[in-house]
């Protein structure tokens, strides 16, 4: 194992199809670092946008009126059927469909138009495709938060006379999220690559930028390590919130909350420097030396 | 003779074709005890659900103070309240669950001071010094900040307690309180509802604790399949059943 790891090291370093110098000079290249600001801003908002929809989508979806579940169930029903990039294509070619949006009496006199291609840009049209995706995905998830939480929680909600909102929001919620933030960082981080799925839109994020690069120098490998590596760092970003957030909710959950890694590094600096400790007690009495540590490297 | 507290009604309720509930009536004065005994499966629980409207009654009628529960009376004909009416009703009604059904993700002085403010719209420091008071009445003055799962089965139910009585209820509803505890725990759930029966509470309690039955109760009802067999003081239920399912229960629990 370590002697092919070695070996793929190695080759990373060696080989000059890597080419890490072109690597390099465009790492924090200019036209890429807007790029990956484009692409933040997609995901930040398209997640925001999403999961706001996904929340009111889900509620709709257990509520007791049948229209509300059927406008839901429809419309998860259809934004999970059409792939994103088809739906993408859609909004940005809306013009041809439809060249005016007007409002006002149906079938009757209009107040007032505007132009379809005018009101939908290409940034809106990737804004509007990825938020409406993402909220039927981020439906189920919540969905299936809140009907994990046991239903005597509702119950003596319920009996306690608590209002409905406040139901929702004090009592179902911040027990469903527990169940909700492993599936969401999950869709969080699919959405952060569905980002490249917009570069037929001919938007600047990242995916896109560095293919124009690419076109240009003909350099493909080492421009696609630069996207490669700023979606490495951006999920593991990413997870690093999950863990804080997943260990604020787990509140009441678990009787003793788990060590944050910064503890658990303490943690075992402290240990480490008992083991050398006893090490040196061990030494004094005789012993052998490492023994100590020996046994904590086992643990 | 006080009024009475609560009025049940010729109540019939059904699951699917089940018959839970089969024409209960049943009056129960302020400020008494009332314990409910039967063997699994009779309708005990569902009655007290009832009382609260937890379920809905498919014929009959319960008022509690007066009050109908679950409906209002116009033209001569019932019409079901809506849901917010019901939650302003249920406010007034404490109930204590076999699960305890505590919200885990809050601290215990968290879960007895949200239904007031919420639902009774009290001010804050207010319902946070009676909850404070109410945590040391039932014997957990210093667990305040402790969340469900770091307590006992027996703190659990007894936070619960505190919580029902929050709401500062006319009446308080038990359902098999100490069925879901460990034996040695029964005794200081049992404790609290004993003080709180001498304070004068109206309580219906749905148990199997014949003995606390025989000690703090002023009324036994026994039900069986749906309708009330007899009910008494419990010298005379508990001691001189007339009923002789009434005998075959007492002897089967007493065994």
């Amino acid at each position: 194992m370590l002697v092919l790891v070695a070996q793929f090291v190695h080759g990373l370093a060696t080989n000059a199809g890597w080419d890490w110098g072109t690597f390099g000079g465009y790492f924090f290249e200019r036209s890429v670092m807007r790029a990956l600001l484009v692409t933040l801003q997609l995901t930040v908002a398209g997640a925001v946008l999403g999961f706001l929809g996904g929340v009111v989508l889900a509620a709709m979806r257990l509520s007791r009126n049948p229209v509300l579940l059927a406008v839901s169930w429809t419309y998860i029903w259809v934004f999970r059927s059409v792939p994103l990039i088809v739906q993408l294509l859609f909004w940005a070619n809306l013009g041809y469909l439809y060249d005016r949006l007007q409002v006002g009496v149906p079938f009757g006199p209009g107040f007032f138009s505007v132009e379809t291609s005018g009101l939908v840009s290409s940034m809106g049209a990737a804004l509007l495709g990825l938020a409406l995706h993402e909220a039927a995905y981020a439906a189920e998830i919540v969905r299936a938060g809140i009907i994990s939480v046991d239903q005597g929680q509702l119950e003596a909600a319920a009996a306690l006379g608590i209002p409905r909102g406040r139901q929702f929001r004090r009592i179902l919620l911040p027990q469903a999220m527990r169940a909700i933030l492993p599936s969401a960082a999950n869709e969080l981080v699919n959405l952060l690559k569905s980002t490249s799925v917009v570069y037929v839109l001919a938007i600047g994020e990242l995916f896109y930028q560095v293919q124009v690069v690419y076109g240009r120098n003909g350099r493909v490998v080492p421009l696609l390590m630069v996207a490669t590596v700023w979606y490495v760092i951006l999920t593991a970003l990413l997870s690093v919130l999950q863990f804080y957030v997943e260990r604020h909710f787990a509140r009441g959950a678990l009787r003793t909350l788990p060590p944050t890694p910064l503890q658990r590094l303490r943690a075992a600096l402290g240990r480490s420097r008992l083991a050398l400790g006893r090490d040196r007690a061990a030494l004094g009495r005789g012993g052998r030396p490492g023994a100590a540590l020996d046994r904590d490297a086992i643990r | 003779m006080s009024a009475a507290m609560v009025e049940v009604v010729g109540v019939h309720k059904s699951f699917g074709t089940l018959e839970v509930l089969n024409g209960i009536d049943l009056s129960v004065r302020a400020g008494t005890v009332t314990v409910v005994l039967g063997p699994s499966g009779s309708g005990k629980s569902t009655l007290l659900r009832c009382v609260n409207h937890l379920e809905k009654v498919d014929r009959g009628r319960v008022s509690v103070d007066g009050e109908l529960i679950g409906y209002r009376r116009a033209g001569g004909r019932l019409h079901e309240l809506s849901e917010r009416h019901v939650l302003r009703q249920r406010a007034g009604i404490g109930f204590v669950f076999q699960n305890f059904h505590l919200f885990p993700h809050l601290t215990a002085l968290e879960n007895i001071v949200e239904a007031p403010i919420s639902a009774q719209r009290r001010p804050r420091d207010e319902v946070h010094a009676e909850a404070s008071a109410l945590l040391e009445r039932v014997g957990l003055a210093g667990r305040a900040g402790a969340y469900p799962r770091q307590l006992s089965g027996g703190q659990q139910q007894r936070v619960a307690i505190a919580r029902a009585l929050a709401l500062k209820p006319k009446l308080v509803l038990f359902d098999e309180p100490t069925s879901a505890l460990d034996p040695e725990l029964v005794g200081e759930v049992l404790d609290v509802m004993r003080g709180l029966a001498r304070s004068g509470t109206t309580m219906i309690v749905v148990t199997h604790e014949i003995g606390f039955a025989r000690e703090v109760a002023d009324t036994v009802v026994f039900m069986d399949d749906g309708r009330i067999v007899e009910q008494g003081p419990p010298a005379s239920v508990l001691d001189s059943p007339a009923h002789e399912r009434t005998q075959a229960f007492l002897s089967k629990v007493l065994a």
